[in-house]
């Protein structure tokens, strides 16, 4: 076991702090569009299966990467336009008294 | 600076764009600029990926990366575009699955690419957990995309001894993790991926439609939990912070919206919730009289009303009324009418999802109350209007400590003088319980499609 992997697992638990503390005070009607997002962030995977397409040696490697490749591209191209597209129901929010009545979109 | 260590920088401010986003997604006005941002981040990481070095060479096969981008890229945008609102929960669901199948090929092809160098064991332990929850969250997220898109029952789907064997599935292959472990059989792998693939679906078929939403974001961690697992394994803090990030939060978040519904995250995932077609009613419910009208006598009772609450749900999206109901509204307001939407934190088929489908109508927002501001309003209403919504009117969940309901937080439509309930027939809704609502001496019940009913409802508010 090397430092490398006390590295990650320190990253690991300073991040799980991290996570939970930032969704702490979410309101109700933001929780599809927050599920929406981080599922979109997750399609990080992709940068990890350009890797392991980018050094696949056996063409079983390669099928599986390829095929790694198209799913974390659905996975966060998918997943922003959606959450997009929700939040852009969104855009003329005024849930705070201050906003007025003019600023809806139409 | 070397070029890996600019790449590294890269995915830190990468990293560093994944918390703000998920920041700025918990706020009304930050959200849409937070998943922008997210969106920024998460390009800067692939475009530094493209000149990293693996293994000392640059990355091989840079063609067919572009082209399964490519192909990702051209079944991705349409789709998220064009699918209707009410489908999003599904298109939720299966984005998910294919990142969860994604976290699991990355790790398989990582063990085949390093196997032959005899990993430590510690490396074998991550990409083993990889597969088993990546695979948990594809299989089952298909189940939930099935069940949403009703190619499916939608609800719970329940056999005998069915949570003994779910526990000893998942029992097998924590089991074959350590055999795999100790005896380093690396062909047993394949056999934990199939048996993860079952694990999933097993999990998610005694969970009903209504609870879905909740198991989708429950997955949507999973997925965020392999992602960190294959982050281990290829040694990327990018990987393991974007992953651990929405691992943490969607566990939270999962926790929070079983909470909106009143109901604990283990209750969700093993009551078979729903299953029970009628709780209180008895089996005599179908008989018992009720009270229904005409759109022509609903138009009447809205004209002389002066504070109307409209209460929407799900088969309002389901018929495609949401227009038809604005025009309603307005139409009630040009009478000098106040109109106010009653929204219930989890109308619909996921929470906020009502606010989204409304907004796509233009309904106004500050028309929009939330539970426990629309419940006191409520008390000043003339006339409920229920249009497509069941379970989140049903007053069982206050006064029936026996439904599986009882404790979810309702709206109180019956607090209203009057209540219009618009309906397609006397089937319950989708958790699968009767309501007593139905039964109330206040309550008239129109029958009909929404979308028909209420244009209808509309012509007679302009007649009268």
């Amino acid at each position: 076991m090397g430092n490398a992997l006390l590295q990650y697992a320190t990253v690991l638990m300073l991040t799980i702090f991290v996570g939970i503390e930032i969704i702490a005070k979410v309101p109700s009607i933001l929780h599809t569009p927050l599920m929406s997002g981080s599922n979109a962030i997750h399609g990080v995977i992709l940068v990890g299966a350009m890797l392991v397409l980018g050094s696949a040696n056996t063409t079983l490697e390669e099928i599986l990467g390829f095929l790694a490749v198209i799913l974390a591209t659905l996975n966060v191209v998918g997943g922003f336009v959606v959450t997009d597209r929700m939040l852009e129901m969104f855009k003329a929010k005024p849930k705070a008294p201050v906003v007025k009545k003019d600023e809806v979109a139409s | 600076m070397s070029r890996g260590t600019l790449i590294d920088l890269l995915y830190l401010v990468s990293a560093t764009t994944f918390i703000l986003a998920l920041k700025g997604l918990g706020s009304p006005k930050r959200a849409r600029l937070g998943n922008i941002i997210a969106a920024v981040g998460m390009l800067i990481a692939v475009v530094a990926t493209f000149f990293k070095q693996v293994d000392g060479h640059n990355l091989y096969h840079v063609p067919f990366i572009l082209i399964a981008m490519a192909i990702g890229i051209v079944v991705a945008v349409p789709t998220a575009r064009y699918v209707r609102m009410t489908a999003m929960p599904q298109l939720v669901a299966i984005f998910n699955g294919v990142g969860g199948g994604a976290a699991a090929l990355v790790s398989i092809t990582e063990f085949v690419h390093i196997h032959s160098t005899r990993p430590a064991t510690y490396v074998t332990l991550e990409v083993l957990l990889g597969v088993l929850i990546g695979t948990v969250s594809f299989s089952g997220s298909a189940i939930a995309y099935a069940k949403l898109q009703e190619l499916m029952t939608g609800r719970p789907v329940t056999y005998p001894g069915q949570q003994v064997i779910n526990a000893v599935l998942g029992a097998a292959a924590l089991v074959l993790i350590i055999i795999i472990l100790v005896n380093g059989q690396t062909t047993l792998l394949w056999v934990l991926l199939g048996l993860a693939f079952i694990l999933g679906i097993a999990f998610v078929l005694p969970i009903g439609g209504a609870d879905v939403p909740v198991l989708i974001s429950l997955l949507n961690s999973f997925t965020g939990l392999a992602v960190a697992a294959s982050g281990f394994t290829l040694g990327s803090n990018l990987l393991i912070v974007a992953g651990t990030l929405v691992g943490a939060s969607g566990i939270l978040l999962t926790r929070l919206m079983s909470k909106a519904m009143g109901r604990s995250l283990s209750n969700v995932l093993f009551s078979a919730f729903g299953s029970v077609i009628t709780a209180s009613g008895g089996s005599g419910a179908d008989a018992r009289p009720v009270r229904s009208g005409s759109p022509e006598d609903a138009g009447v009772l809205l004209s002389f009303a002066s504070r109307v609450a409209i209460i929407p749900g799900y088969g309002l999206a389901v018929a495609q009324a949401q227009h038809v109901l604005r025009e309603l509204a307005e139409e009630l307001e040009s009478k000098g009418i106040e109109v106010f939407y009653a929204i219930h934190p989890v109308a619909g088929r996921m929470p906020g999802h009502m606010n989204v489908l409304l907004a796509e109508a233009n309904v106004p927002y500050e028309q929009l109350l939330e539970l426990d501001e629309a419940n006191s309003e409520l008390q000043t209403a003339d006339v409920a209007l229920v249009v497509g919504a069941n379970d989140t009117v049903n007053p069982a969940a206050k006064d029936d400590k026996t439904s599986p309901i009882y404790g979810m937080p309702i709206i109180n439509a019956d607090l209203a003088e009057n209540v219009l309930f618009l309906k397609r027939s006397m089937r319950p809704g989708f958790a699968g319980i009767e309501n007593e609502l139905l039964y109330n001496p206040k309550t008239t019940l129109i029958f009909g499609d929404a979308k028909d009913t209420l244009t209808k409802i509309v012509a007679a508010v302009k007649a009268s």
